[in-house]
């Protein structure tokens, strides 16, 4: 039984005012500390992009190069990008960092990705059928979600989905599944889709992988090899941390019968039985866009992220006054925890989700089911 | 090459450069101006920003900037306002004012004037903190309050508190320009400690022939005695009539003026400019019967109290939303003035260009949105 069935609207009414309390006080707090905060982010990014392209170029510092632009990209798709698009910035009225405004260095542009993250992911948290951020349409990640033979290879495609995470996000509002697996989309709507997708995915790669190696002259190969590898080690990384934000074994998946009349304390409460932390360095939080503190950004994903380690003694208190899980643990354990369920959910559950439709139309009717 | 002499021109030869596709291509996302304000604030291919060279106060309520913008500052035509940006505790803040600096000025410094509004952050800001070294925003100036190429013969200038700095422009350029035809320059002010650029003036006077200087004070004497009124401008300029006559002042003044125009018929030769645009709603003000103007789309509505969203959608827009609950901020929107209230706090907003969640903000009193 979830903990949900053991509060009663009293409960949640309190845990609304309480998580509001929190999120009034920083709102209260936002100033030049924030300002400075994320421009220094921004600086740090740039003087370690521009370093590690320059490096790159050079044999002896090849791999030194590889290092600095795979943290650019890190710190431009994570502490930057991620924050600034879901609104943390805007308040500070600055088009370099309003959501209006931002794109990222990732092939995903902003525009698409507001939809599916901040609107999809953050409205339907772990809702089954309309977060599409549970599985990404390749992956099993729910009981709830009905078994099929293909998902015997959920570990080999999340290694795959990890290795190339910018372009599966990238073209996760195509939901490819349904033309390859449901056949309920047809070819030519997913060319129709999958053209403002390119526009932006095409720039990225021109300048990865065909401008900088041609500035490089006869080091082209160098750079690009370099280019690959920094692209492929922000995709392993920021992947890895979304999925320890939401897949770890005690983090609860929906369905979507919650979200019908859910009041500002439900959804608070949801919010927070889908989401885990996990524990670092203050290096390892300003690396992870400080998704290292999931739950908080769950609970204010509108808030600037590097406050929510301040925040986060408060919002232990309230999980503990009302005896609220509050996950975490450590890198390791997180992600040994997430690999558990994605192993687990290659096999059919014993538990098996009710009256599932025969022919369902679409992904979400399917997942709903 | 003394060309390169100055930061500017050294800016202005590598611009074809920076502004070129394969720039663009290889700063993709972010664009090349995200990188060059790493090194350089005043650095950009694009936006024009400006550092403050010097800070004077000459009367107790204003404060003067002069400015030195960086190469993609484009000039101004004398009258015409540009918007300045100041960042002020981590928020930027945005408002209007008109160069008050001849557009010959060889240096391509910019002169602003800043009455200080007790109420307003930016100017208490200005008065409190401007300094030299200090880097702000400027837009390009724009507006048709402005002396057109063609200068008229005959120029009346008449002006109001600190509404002397867009015709302090058009004088000094005017003078500048060694322009022939009589200029008359009638100015209100409270006291002549409260004028802007007396001694300035009056140099001007002395110096051309052509220009009269008229001034009355509210407190102590100046050329002239009181409000303005058709029977005292009949005597300053009795000629009023064949002059292209600028305004710029306090609304009651500006209504002054504007009635004797309109009554004689000579409303094509008045050009006036507004300092004061529609007082801001008070904080305690109703959050229906105010106008939402949705800029873009041309429409108006009245306020019947809903969130922005909803009232966008009533009036038949379609403006993007997600959740509509303010966590996804797919509804962001930039509002150009007014006031809006946060349903979920009640916070306050300010009330210049900001961008605001239509889905949980209300308007308080009138609203104008980018929609
Ligand atoms: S619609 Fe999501 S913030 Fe307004």
């Amino acid at each position: 039984m979830s903990i949900y069935d053991t509060l009663s609207p009293k409960d949640f009414e309190a845990i609304g005012a309480e998580f509001d309390a929190i999120r009034e006080d920083v709102l209260a707090d936002l100033g030049s500390r924030d300002a400075d905060y994320i421009r220094g982010i921004i600086k740090r990014q740039r003087q370690l992009e521009i370093g590690g392209r320059a490096m790159m170029m050079l044999p002896p510092t090849w791999l030194a190069g590889i290092g600095a632009l795979s943290a650019s990209k890190i710190l431009d798709n994570m502490e930057i990008g991620h924050n600034i698009m879901h609104g943390q910035y805007d308040w500070m009225n600055d088009p370099a960092v309003s959501s209006r405004h931002f794109d990222w260095d990732t092939a995903n542009s902003a525009e698409q990705w507001k939809r599916t993250h901040n609107y999809e992911h953050h409205t339907f948290t772990n809702v089954v059928g309309r977060d599409h951020d549970v599985g990404y349409g390749l992956l099993r990640m729910s009981e709830d979600q009905p078994w099929e033979p293909r998902f015997l290879f959920n570990a080999p495609l999340a290694v795959i989905l990890h290795l190339f995470f910018q372009h599966f996000v990238a073209i996760q509002n195509l939901k490819l599944e349904d033309y390859l697996v449901y056949k309920t989309k047809t070819r030519a709507e997913l060319r129709e889709e999958f053209r403002p997708m390119w526009k932006k995915m095409r720039k990225q790669l021109a300048k990865d992988y065909a401008l900088f190696p041609a500035l490089a002259g006869p080091l082209a190969p160098l750079v690009f090899v370099g280019n690959v590898a920094a692209n492929a080690t922000r995709n392993v990384w920021a992947c890895a941390v979304i999925f320890n934000g939401h897949f770890p074994e005690q983090v609860e998946q929906f369905d979507e019968s919650v979200v019908d009349n859910e009041t500002r304390g439900h959804w608070y409460v949801r919010q927070l039985l889908g989401s885990a932390n996990f524990e670092g360095s203050k290096l390892m939080h300003i690396m992870s866009g400080n998704l290292s503190h999931q739950i908080e950004h769950h609970l204010f994903p509108d808030l600037p992220a590097h406050r929510y380690a301040e925040i986060a003694p408060r919002v232990r208190a309230v999980c503990e006054q009302y005896g609220l899980p509050y996950n975490t643990g450590s890198f390791w354990k997180q992600t040994a925890s997430t690999w558990k369920r994605i192993l687990r959910m290659s096999l059919p559950s014993k538990r098996q989700p009710e009256a599932a439709p025969q022919q369902p139309a679409t992904t979400e009717a399917r997942l709903a089911a | 090459m003394p060309a390169f002499a100055t930061p500017q021109n050294a800016q202005r030869r590598l611009q074809p450069i920076l502004r070129s596709k394969l720039i663009a291509r290889l700063t993709t996302p972010h664009g090349v101006d995200r990188y060059l304000e790493q090194i350089d604030p005043l650095w950009s291919a694009f936006e024009t920003r400006a550092r403050v060279t010097e800070v004077t106060r000459q009367t107790a309520d204003t404060v003067t900037l002069r400015l030195q913008p960086n190469a993609n500052w484009q000039g101004f035509v004398p009258g015409q306002y540009l918007q300045l940006s100041v960042d002020i505790d981590g928020r930027r803040y945005t408002r209007c004012f008109s160069p008050a600096n001849s557009c010959h000025a060889k240096d391509g410094h910019i002169e602003l004037t800043a009455r200080i509004n007790p109420e307003g952050t930016l100017t208490r800001h200005l008065r409190d903190h401007a300094h030299a070294g200090m880097i702000v925003g400027l837009s390009q100036a724009a507006g048709d309050f402005a002396l057109p190429a063609q200068r008229p013969e005959r120029i009346l200038l008449i002006s109001g508190g600190s509404g002397i700095t867009p015709v302090m422009s058009m004088l000094r350029s005017l003078c500048d320009e060694g322009h022939r035809g009589p200029i008359t320059f009638l100015h209100y002010a409270r006291s002549k400690e409260d004028q802007l650029y007396t001694e300035e003036l009056e140099q001007l006077a002395a110096r051309h022939a052509n220009v009269t200087l008229l001034r009355s004070y509210e407190q102590g004497a100046g050329e002239l005695y009181g409000r303005f009124s058709r029977e005292q401008l009949e005597s300053a300029a009795p000629d009023y009539a064949d002059a292209t006559t600028f305004l710029c002042g306090p609304p009651p003044m500006m209504a002054a003026v504007e009635a004797v125009w309109a009554a004689d018929g000579l409303n094509a030769q008045l050009h006036r400019e507004r300092f004061v645009v529609a007082a801001s709603a008070p904080a305690t003000a109703e959050t229906t019967g105010g106008e939402l103007r949705f800029v873009r789309s041309e429409r108006l509505a009245v306020s019947d109290g809903a969130t922005l969203l909803e009232q966008a959608e009533a009036a038949g827009l379609r403006p993007d939303y997600g959740c509509r609950m303010g966590i996804c901020h797919a509804c962001s929107c930039r509002k150009t003035t007014g006031r809006v209230r946060d349903i979920r706090d009640g916070r306050l907003s300010g009330d210049g260009e900001e961008d605001i969640q239509l889905c949980v903000s209300q308007p308080v009193g009138s609203v104008t949105l980018e929609l």
